[in-house]
């Protein structure tokens, strides 16, 4: 079995998920590759090739990779897929966007955002936002394949791959990104933080969250959100914790004026320590909270804050 | 331009569901079925197209039991034109749906085809995408703004991190994310209306289209659960428990 991993990453270093990506690769076979597609791999590449259980680095050098588009990354896996038995990346934004192009022309399932590996044709996903996991087993070819990062440990690095020089596709030139507003943040990403602290609708409007950002200051977090504040337009999306937006399992997760809606604890319910501040005892998040306090955040999230430093 | 909008039926958002005793699936006997969410913003997009002018007809598709009918009606209450249906009783999968449709687009022929980005059932997040593949079309998924100029689009998607900005060339495939807009309710007169539009009913066999499944679900099972923890009374003895119990700050 060779297992083929496609490498997210910022064109500076690897993107956490793919770590997590290339564990579950390692638990399905000895054989794994990663490929790094970029406008200037070496870092990268070299990056990937320290990862423990990688076999094999391919890096694909070219202008388009820099802000690839689906069309040119799927056709790049596509180019040397048929020599794999499984194709992984991780359940991001960016590997949920061209994984399913490339398993329609294979002509395959994708298997989505797996939470554990049975076998090598057998995985466990979780349905109806993590209220039931059905164990699912393909008997395709190959097997196309999300991972849901927060299910896997992290690979270490204590590799020493070889990185071997992939041609690069063509640009499709059907698409072509031309701009990016990305959030400039000095607090840890969502995906990869130890620590999140994160408002619902509790907050009551966008001003409000700086009283969250403080606190996350304090413990060095990260800043989230429930799909709720996202749609009162308090914060961006890319705040959104939950079913639809980010699945994250931090040591500790705070919940401020945050209900716990299904949609919700479907992205947060796998972390290590849950922490509510609401003031309505009845809550559904205080049913899946370690530590809950009944209290108005408005007080509270300042004491909290100063309790701390 | 024709702008195609693929509608699914599932469980509604506010229902939690319950794992069957045999482990053979969830059991959505006598629950509230309702549009899909992103397809609703789809739809909604759809229309807003045609209020501006850049849309001169809405064709909604929805695929699997006779009751999709009615998220099509709802669809067509929202101001969807006409309405199809391909219509089975067997699995769909992802790659089966992209499959139908791209016969539905091949026969109907749309500038512009609107998916939610991921239905809230299976949680697969594909068939937008698939559905681009087949057809060779450029893709915008997790579109959060859309603007149309001439044979061109212009997507602002959410990726992680922030926002990008996508140009791609018409025909494409566009899949819906939260912020895109929000769908407007339907009114009594409307629904009334939508019962008069066209709904046509295919089959699978007539598209040609083989929607076997390729993934056997083996069980599926409740996940571990989680137990609730304790109240505590106030700010101080929260820290206490994080540093002395919990360990973590």
């Amino acid at each position: 079995m060779a297992i083929l991993v496609i490498a997210e990453h910022d064109e500076g270093a690897l993107k956490s998920g793919t770590l997590n990506a290339i564990t579950a690769a390692t638990q399905i076979g000895a054989d794994v590759t990663v490929l790094v597609a970029s406008d200037n791999s070496a870092g990268v590449a070299a990056e990937a090739a320290k990862v423990a259980g990688v076999v094999r680095v391919f890096a694909a050098d070219a202008p388009h990779y820099g802000k690839p588009t689906a069309e040119n990354v799927a056709a790049l896996v596509l180019s040397i897929a048929a020599n794999y038995s499984h194709v992984l990346a991780p359940a991001t934004n960016f590997g949920k966007n061209f994984m399913p192009r490339v398993a329609a022309r294979l002509d395959v399932a994708q298997i989505s955002e797996i939470s554990a590996v049975v076998s090598p044709d057998t995985f466990v996903r979780p349905i109806y936002a993590g209220n039931a996991l059905a164990t699912v087993q393909s008997k395709d070819a190959i097997k196309v394949i999300t991972v849901r990062a927060t299910a896997f440990e992290p690979a270490a690095t204590g590799g020493s791959a070889p990185v071997e020089a992939l041609a690069a596709v063509a640009d499709t030139g059907q698409s072509a990104v031309t701009g990016r507003n990305l959030t400039k943040s000095a607090r840890p990403e969502l995906a990869a933080a130890r620590i999140i602290v994160s408002g619902g609708r509790g907050m009551g409007n966008g001003e409000n969250f700086k009283l969250l950002e403080a606190l996350a200051d304090k413990l060095g977090a990260a800043v989230g959100a429930s799909r709720a504040a996202v749609d009162a337009g308090f914060v961006p999306n890319d705040y959104q914790v939950g079913q639809t937006g980010k699945v994250v399992a931090p040591e500790l997760y705070v919940a401020v004026g945050i209900s716990g809606a299904i949609q919700h604890l479907a992205g947060m319910k796998d972390s290590k320590v849950i922490v509510a501040i609401n003031k309505d005892a009845e809550a559904p998040i205080f049913q899946v909270a370690d530590y809950g306090l009944v209290a108005d955040l408005f007080q509270a999230v300042p004491e909290l804050t100063a309790e701390l430093g | 331009m024709k702008v195609l909008v693929a509608v699914k039926r599932v469980v509604d958002y506010n229902v939690k569901v319950r794992v069957k005793a045999d482990g053979t699936g969830v059991d959505i006997a006598n629950v509230k079925m309702s549009m899909n969410p992103f397809d609703e913003i789809g739809v909604e997009e759809a229309i807003r197209l045609k209020e501006c002018g850049a849309c001169t007809e809405i064709v909604v598709v929805s695929l699997g039991a006779p009751q999709c009918q009615e998220t099509l009606r709802t669809a067509l209450a929202m101001g969807a034109d006409r309405a199809i249906l391909v219509e089975t009783d067997a699995e769909l999968q992802p790659l089966a749906v992209a499959k139908l449709l791209k016969a539905v687009v091949d026969r109907e022929q749309p500038k512009l085809a609107i998916l939610g980005k991921q239905a809230i059932d299976d949680d697969a997040n594909q068939t937008g995408q698939m559905l681009a593949a087949l057809l060779d079309w450029p893709q915008a998924t997790f579109a959060s703004k859309l603007t149309i100029a001439g044979e061109r689009a212009e997507v602002v998607r959410e990726i992680d991190g922030g926002l990008e900005t996508l140009s791609i060339g018409l025909p494409a495939v566009m899949t819906t994310d939260l912020r895109l807009n929000e769908p407007r309710y339907v009114t009594l007169p409307n629904i009334m209306k939508a019962k008069k539009k066209p709904l046509e009913v295919l089959k699978p066999d007539a598209l040609g289209v083989d929607p076997a499944p390729r993934l056997t679900t083996l069980k599926v099972e409740e996940p571990p659960k989680r137990q609730a923890g304790a109240k505590v009374a106030d700010v101080k003895e929260l820290v206490a428990k994080l540093k002395g119990e919990a360990k973590i700050i």
